[in-house]
């Protein structure tokens, strides 16, 4: 489901947008509005964080908007809530992101369920990799959700192969080492890379890590799918308020 | 394939993708390390040249007599080089560290034991060295953080979350996702992912089979129970291993706080707080609220004070195979001053929750039984915390007459 409405959309455009936000940063009403204006901005679609403690893959920003969401009172049922208040006001394709305790401590079966029940399409679980994740890739498919899974710089071919026969609707490239939100030189090596991911899966691959403007994105046309802007975003609005939000999308095409 | 290891329902190999190759790579080198007669020896003769191994077994003669009772035996881990266990599992890594052909480690500290460990194999292995350490702790063991520097180590404070190990864990994860190829992790206890638990008991086993031939040695049996404090659980592991299947009960002793029905604790496996849970790259018991976020924990001792215990001690719990208690605050205070009156030894705050569960349950044994009680560390070097911890009036106003002196 997730797969085909990409490929319909990349028959329309070059390059697909994701972004990403930590539910509940700044504040629930919030993470609304600025749902609402990347929607408004041609996002095609979005990946909604759940925010956890120990948010071991993710950079400095997005850390402190877990945190903050945390100590703003965050619950799950909070972000349930405005999960499905997204996917009842907008056609786009929604993702949720999270750590796998999340999912483990609510019952996985349980929390694929709602996810299927609230309108998401897929999830993306950085600490699970297929070896630990059975229980939930079954999960997955009975619901008929897409398990985005992940390659990165330092996947070899067959393990890229491996990981793909488990990935549905897009693969996420980790366009680095390291974590989330640290800047990015984009080059003949992720060029390279992304090659490489290809020769491996037949799904659309999606680049993310460190995407922060327009010339980004033009170099990735042709060479990825999808670009996920992640930090930037959060950056942006802590610097320049919600409103701002809606601009910066649309300076990237 | 990442090789995962399971200790029951415990254990795993929870990695990001991107250290997936980092796991490999060091799985394979542990691996041939175990498989080579060498390594091992290679191990001990390090530690017994840097480190004054085998370590001492004390008669604790004094405590003998006062509680009436029991045999007293104290395994003195504490006078390891830097003083306490940590420096076995560092000082085995660090070897592995050669073997694969990296140039620098990095390492989480809670109480700075482990940084301070860490940084002695660096220096002396020639390694570049960072140390990750939480805000809270940096302030509470400035002199840990001081020798960690003087020896050219990197101290780095963690400003997220609680500001504690735990945060400091997750920070030493976001260093090696961006520095992988010249770095290896140095995690100090039996946690995280596969294939930490079982490597790090495997340099920690040395303590129970010297412990094991030096009681036989010396009164020709077994002790009829051991005991040791347990935060990741490395120590107790380390001792326990010598004598599992043996009929010798296994006592692991958590961090009490200020009281189990406080909330204001570390215990997870011996309080009703802990539940299974999957972070930090592995599933065990961890002090987490119902959505699985992590809580805040407490205790005097801050290598104790971690929301997460070995998947191995959480299985060996389901086996029945050791027994968790947990001992307070403050009657880790009273054990530690009856142990340093009685007997001239000083065992970290740390260890004193072991000999705190001892003192309570020595009258459940007779004359013809011996405890065994592992001192993982010293206490005299943590000087400003169990100062504080006793309030020590004249220390304070000694503190205060440096301060001046410093012209604070």
């Amino acid at each position: 489901m997730l797969e085909t409405y990409l490929r319909n959309r990349l028959d329309e455009k070059e390059i697909l947008l994701m972004t990403h936000i930590v539910l509940g940063y700044p504040s629930f009403d919030d993470s609304f509005r600025i749902i609402e204006a990347m929607v408004a901005s041609g996002v095609d679609l979005m990946e909604l964080q759940i925010p956890f403690s120990e948010p071991t893959a993710d950079g400095p920003v997005i850390v402190h908007a877990n945190q903050r969401s945390l100590e703003g009172g965050a619950t799950l049922k909070d972000c349930f809530y405005l999960v499905e208040k997204a996917t009842h006001s907008f056609d786009i394709p929604f993702l949720i992101m999270s750590y796998y305790n999340i999912l483990f401590r609510y019952g996985v079966r349980r929390f694929v369920a709602d996810m299927s029940q609230g309108g998401i399409l897929g999830s993306i679980i950085p600490d699970l990799p297929p070896e630990e994740g059975q229980e939930y890739l079954d999960a997955m498919q009975k619901h008929g959700l897409a398990p985005i899974l992940i390659f990165s710089p330092t996947t070899s071919l067959d393990r890229m192969r491996y990981i793909s026969s488990f990935g549905k609707g897009f693969i996420y490239c980790v366009a680095r080492k390291g974590v989330t939100g640290s800047n990015t030189k984009f080059s003949e090596g992720s060029a390279t890379y992304l090659t490489k991911c290809r020769k491996s899966t037949s799904l659309p691959l999606a680049l993310g890590f460190g995407i922060k403007e327009k010339s980004d994105i033009d170099f990735l046309k042709g060479k990825a799918d999808i670009a996920v802007i992640g930090s930037q975003t959060i950056r942006i609005m802590e610097q320049q308020g919600v409103d701002s939000v809606r601009n910066f999308i649309c300076s990237l095409r | 394939m990442i090789e995962r290891r399971y200790y029951g329902e415990f254990g795993g190999a929870y990695i990001p993708e991107i250290l997936v190759s980092t796991f490999e790579q060091l799985v394979a080198a542990f691996n041939d390390a175990k498989a080579d007669p060498d390594f091992w020896k290679e191990y001990e003769n390090i530690m017994a040249t840097y480190s004054c191994r085998p370590t001492p077994l004390t008669f604790a003669e004094n405590l003998t007599k006062h509680f009436k009772g029991p045999r007293f035996y104290i395994k003195r881990e504490d006078l390891n080089h830097t003083g306490a266990h940590k420096t076995n599992n560092v000082m085995g890594q660090g070897l592995l560290v050669k073997r694969m052909g990296k140039s620098r480690v990095i390492a989480e500290t809670g109480a700075g034991q482990h940084g301070v460990a860490t940084a002695t194999m660096a220096a002396k292995f020639g390694l570049s060295c960072t140390i990750y350490m939480g805000e809270v702790d940096v302030a509470r063991q400035r002199p840990n953080v001081f020798w960690m520097e003087r020896l050219g180590a990197h101290v780095l404070p963690v400003r997220d979350g609680t500001r504690i190990l735990k945060d400091a864990i997750n920070e030493a994860l976001r260093d090696w996702t961006t520095n992988m190829d010249d770095t290896h992790y140095v995690l100090g206890t039996a946690c995280g992912a596969h294939p930490y638990p079982e490597m790090v008991s495997y340099f920690q086993s040395i303590i129970g089979q010297e412990a094991r031939m030096q009681i036989l040695d010396r009164e020709g049996k077994l002790p009829s129970r051991i005991y040791a404090c347990v935060g990741g659980g490395s120590n107790a592991l380390g001792i326990f291993s010598g004598f599992f299947d043996e009929p010798v009960e296994l006592v692991g002793v958590e961090a009490g706080g200020k009281g189990l029905d406080t909330g204001q604790h570390a215990s997870r496996l011996a309080s009703n707080n802990g539940t299974p849970g999957v972070a930090q790259g592995y599933k065990t018991y961890f002090l987490q609220n119902r959505e699985g976020q992590m809580k805040e924990t407490h205790s005097v001792a801050a290598g104790l004070d971690y929301v997460g215990v070995s998947p191995i001690l959480a299985s060996l719990r389901e086996e029945g195979k050791v027994r968790f208690e947990a001992a307070t605050d403050r009657e880790v205070l009273d054990a530690f001053s009856l142990t340093v009156e009685k007997e001239g030894l000083i065992p970290a705050l740390e260890s004193s929750h072991a000999f705190a569960q001892a003192f309570k349950e020595a009258n459940e044994l007779g004359e013809g039984d011996i405890i065994l009680i592992n001192q993982s560390g010293r206490g005299d070097k943590d000087i400003f915390t169990i100062a504080d911890a006793f309030c020590d009036p004249q220390w304070r106003k000694f503190i205060q007459k440096k301060a001046e002196e410093y012209g604070a």
